[in-house]
């Protein structure tokens, strides 16, 4: 089947939805490629480099759309400003559209997708499950989106992030506060803390304190002691309106505190709760800076305008809501790499069909029109963690279980008086000569025990080998009978000489030679 | 020759296989050691041979010779990845000769005038040499079977095989009773057949219930029986010498059977009855992901990720000695530190057939010992590992073995990949290893799969990285 990647036309929109490295992965599944001239121009890939891995270029948007079984895209389809169509229009029955499609708030969009008895997979309702997340799109651009957003904080904030101390004298580090800590906020989290500053941040998902001081970030608690704000699939849940009280007054206090606030609080279909009040921005030192990720679902502090740099109050507020397009080449190459993961799954008999196997639990959560019918919303993903509790009780017992009941402080006397005991009777009856023997037996024990335990761990296959040999010694048992006049008795013994060679020549011979292959 | 002289050249000899042993604490005295080992051996024979026979010199001769030349030929000949199949089958002609020599004895026990108590310690001591020659013999031989794979690899459990085992133990223990009486009477010779039946079928027996992952302990355990029936010849003859030795390799079998028994937190009793991995692993398996929660890399990628880290740590398992890998290993070995990666090798004791089989493999394809480590050593410098390398092993990688406690191999010590940054897992597919045990491992989320067969995958990283 071939593929067609137009050029994004959306304003500022920088993104490509195919590098030419992915480009060259997805051929090796049996399909061919084509792409809109200048397609990848904004994010560094000019059309040499797609043509140089096999891609067709074409220069005329409305034949690509109608010529490619499977459009692949970064943003919803939109009417273009030049040519004046759409896209969807020109798709017809058996095509394919691929994009971020946000079904939720765009029902028109896939009403019209099914009149034109197309299939489409929304990138944004990809499951999140852990065998999805190498096609989690949403993640790959949020990890963008909170880099990103550090950058752009830096870029408007008049001072250094890392403190030093100069002959000019001393700077101190700035103080960053990332509020919500999912896959944007940690990345933020990284760069802040990479750049020197000290970072704190805070979640309604006591779950993440771990993952958020693995990166050596300072985790603000609530002293809340039953509530839990972990929703379905990894995102927060709205809370109770003490928790959201106690919140605030932290947030304020903070606000003081702090120089850069990066909010990336938002819940899933709702307008973003608003944290940063007016109050709090006044309160900040003049000088702060504010990247509120959540701009564009109305922001997590109403004075923040979307798409904008403001400053009021001192203070500048940052609501870009393209920062992954700010970082074009990175972004494209992530979200080309979620798409090659999800056509590989789409194609697993690799031979260029497309196969929407609904029964596959993220094909099917992707899939929101399949051949002209609506197949969204999907039904409510399976929970894929392990009833952790489970284990942890499980351990708890096992951590529980009560000693085994403790030895008597004497016991190990028992054994002693026991061998004791036996070697006594053994000498009351025992004729001499087999004491004298007994004793050698014994204490050849003791000097082996002590020997073998210094070998070294990695010379025990030579140890093993060269103890063989000398357990042939066994030979001089049968030399000493191999002068009898009995001829069974000279047979057996001929035998036993004769294995007992192959054993002491092999065994040495074998330990020679892997010892010789030990070697600096 | 004189008896003193004959004396003080076993004392000579066995002060030198002491020395031998000694020697192998580390590297650098090894080879002196083996060579100690030689001139021990060289010296008792010399002695015996020169010293006590009297006749058929030309047979003793012609059987040494003949011998020592297939010992010969098999020691150059045998593939590094054979040589738990060559030690056990050389342990089971030490248990052969004990059993030769102890009927031999039988037959001709001399004319020397014992009273009835030695009479009755002589007739016990014949027993028991022969009886454990004869366990060795079949134990080995099982064994051998086992690792060269012209038996399968799964515990062989008949239905009631420890009633069966008592009865051949109680079966052993009357006909003792029977021999002992009878062996300065007539010979008592049907009694000590009939044992020697038994003991076979009960080496049999023992080792095939035995699994695959068990087989150090196996190999180690018969290391140690053949020791203990040169022991009982020596009780036997009263020959001190033997005596010594028997003793000596006796208690290194049976320490290592205990290092190898704590390396799989497995108690030695277990080991010996058998069974591991035949039942069902109950809870253990359900808690882990599907297949689908694996995340597979290329060879392209692993080589990329290999070159672009610091420190990279290679886990190698038996699948890595049965595919064949170890040069291709360690010639990425050399490309990476030639490029500055620190490369090291981490084993865990149980890793491969016998103990030390890796160190062995690795010392074949000339990787120097000095980056090679034991679990050990290495296992807390895994966070600062930037890329670890498992190459066919499964159980000794196994985070359950920590984290599960009812799992079937809970409280077993295991290398430690996953606080690393990046787990590359060489593997031919999701099968279960030898324990039966699933791996969490291989599910966690900084863990990348390279599925195919371990040497052609090796292969095509070696290319990659030659670009």
């Amino acid at each position: 089947m071939r593929i067609g990647v137009p050029k994004e036309i959306e304003e500022g929109e920088k993104r490509v939805a195919l590098t030419p490295e992915t480009a060259h992965q997805i051929q090796k599944l049996g399909f061919s490629i084509a792409i809109e001239s200048k397609a990848g121009e904004l994010a560094n890939f000019n059309d040499e480099s797609y043509a140089n891995v096999g891609v067709e270029i074409i220069e005329d948007a409305q034949e690509l759309w109608e010529t490619s079984d499977i459009i692949l895209k970064v943003r919803p389809p939109k009417e273009h400003p030049e040519l004046g169509f759409y896209g969807v229009e020109l798709l017809r029955e058996g095509q394919t559209l691929i994009s971020f499609l946000y079904p939720a708030q765009n029902q028109e969009l896939l009403q019209e997708l099914s009149n034109h008895g197309v299939t489409a997979l929304a990138m944004d309702s990809v499951p999140r499950i852990s065998r999805a997340q190498k096609m989690d799109a949403l993640s790959s651009m949020a990890n963008i989106a909170g880099y990103r957003a550090v950058v752009e904080a830096a870029q408007h904030f008049g001072r250094f992030f890392t403190g030093q101390i100069t002959a000019a004298g001393k700077i101190p580090p700035a103080k960053v506060l990332v509020i919500g800590a999912g896959v944007a906020g940690l990345s933020a989290i990284g760069a802040a803390k990479s750049m020197g500053a000290i970072v704190r941040a805070f979640d309604t998902r006591p779950e993440v304190k771990e993952q958020v001081e693995s990166m050596d970030a300072e985790f603000l608690m609530l002293e809340f002691d039953d509530e839990d704000g972990s929703g379905d699939g990894g995102y927060a849940k709205t809370m109770s309106p003490e928790f959201i009280k106690a919140e605030m007054d932290l947030f304020a206090s903070q606000a003081a505190e702090v120089d850069i606030i990066i909010t990336t609080a938002l819940i899933p279909g709702r307008p973003a709760p608003e944290l940063i009040t007016e109050r709090m921005v006044v309160n900040m030192k003049p000088g702060s800076v504010i990247v509120d990720l959540a701009a564009e679902a109305g922001g997590n502090c109403k004075l923040t305008e979307a798409n904008k740099v403001v400053v009021k109050h001192g203070v500048t507020l940052i609501g870009y809501t393209n920062l992954p397009s700010r970082l074009a080449a990175q972004s494209s190459q992530l979200y080309a790499t979620n798409l090659r993961h999800l056509l590989t799954d789409l194609c697993p008999e690799k031979n260029g069909e497309l196969d929407v196997n609904m029964d596959d639990e993220v094909i099917r959560g992707a899939t929101v029109v399949n051949k002209g019918e609506i197949s969204w919303p999907p039904p409510a993903p399976r929970i894929s963690l392990a009833p952790k509790e489970d284990i942890g009780l499980k351990a708890k017992e096992a951590l529980a279980k009560p000693e085994d009941k403790l030895a008597h402080p004497m016991a190990f006397l028992i054994p002693l008086v026991a061998c004791g005991l036996g070697l006594f009777g053994l000498g009351s009856v025992a004729p001499p000569a087999f004491i004298g023997h007994l004793s050698v037996f014994v204490l050849s024990c003791f000097i082996g025990y002590m020997v073998i335990w210094g070998v070294s761990h990695s010379l025990h296959t030579p140890l093993m080998s060269v103890t063989n040999a000398i357990s042939s010694i066994i030979v001089i048992g049968a030399i000493i009978q191999v002068s009898s006049t009995n001829p069974i008795v000279v047979g057996l013994s001929v035998l036993a000489i004769f294995i007992t060679s192959i054993n002491i020549v092999g065994g040495f011979a074998v330990t020679h030679r892997m010892l010789r292959m030990f070697r600096k | 020759m004189s008896p003193g002289i004959i004396t003080a050249s076993y004392i000579g000899a066995s002060a030198l296989f002491i020395l031998a042993l000694s020697g192998l604490s580390n590297q650098e005295t090894a080879r002196r050691g083996n060579f100690y080992g030689m001139l021990g051996m060289g010296l008792a024979l010399c002695v015996t041979i020169f010293g006590l026979v009297t006749d058929n010199q030309f047979l003793l001769i012609a059987g040494m010779v003949v011998g020592g030349v297939i010992g010969w030929v098999l020691a150059k000949r045998v593939e590094m990845t054979q040589m738990p199949e060559l030690v056990a089958i050389l342990h089971s002609l030490v248990g052969l000769a004990a059993v030769f020599v102890g009927y031999a004895n039988a037959l001709d026990h001399g004319t020397a005038e014992l009273t009835d108590i030695e009479k009755t310690i002589h007739a016990v001591e014949t027993y028991i040499g022969v009886l454990i020659g004869a366990v060795t013999v079949a134990g080995s031989l099982t064994a051998y079977l086992k690792l060269s794979g012209k038996i399968g690899g799964k515990p062989v459990q008949l239905p009631g095989r420890h009633l069966f085992n008592l009865a051949l133990l109680l079966g052993s223990i009357w006909l003792g009773v029977v021999y002992a009486e009878q062996m300065f009477v007539d010979g008592g010779m049907p009694a000590l057949v009939v044992m020697t039946l038994l003991a076979l079928l009960f080496g049999v027996h023992m080792v095939i219930a035995i699994g695959g992952a068990d087989m150090p302990v196996v190999v180690s355990m018969l290391n140690s029986y053949s020791g203990w029936a040169a022991a009982a010849m020596g009780f036997m003859l009263g020959n001190d010498l033997l005596i010594v030795v028997g003793a000596l390799v006796g208690s290194s079998g049976a320490i290592l059977s205990y290092i190898m028994c704590k390396a799989m937190n497995r108690k030695f009793i277990n080991v010996i009855l058998g069974g591991f991995g035949s039942k069902p692993a109950g809870t253990a398996t359900s808690v882990v992901g599907d297949v689908g929660d694996v995340r597979s890399i290329e060879a392209e990628e692993t080589a990329e990720l290999l070159r672009n880290a610091k420190e990279v740590m290679i886990i190698p398992g038996y699948g890595m000695a049965v595919a064949q890998a170890q040069h291709t290993v360690y010639e990425i070995t050399k490309k990476l530190k030639n490029s500055g990666v620190n490369v090291r090798f981490g084993i865990h004791p149980v890793a491969g057939r016998m103990p030390g089989h890796m160190n062995v493999l690795l010392a074949e394809a000339k990787v120097p010992y000095d980056i090679v480590f034991e679990m050990d050593e290495i296992n807390d410098n895994f966070p600062n590992v930037d890329v670890s390398v498992v190459i066919g092993a499964n159980d000794i990688v196994n985070p359950a073995a920590q984290d599960v406690p009812d799992s079937p191999i809970a409280g077993m010590p295991v290398l430690e990949p996953w606080n690393g940054t990046t787990t590359i897992v060489l593997k031919r597919g999701m099968s279960t290893g030898y324990a039966g045990v699933d791996n969490p491992l291989f599910y966690k989320e900084n863990t990348r799969m390279l599925f195919g067969d371990a040497k052609d995958r090796v292969d095509e990283i070696l290319q990659f990285l030659s670009k």
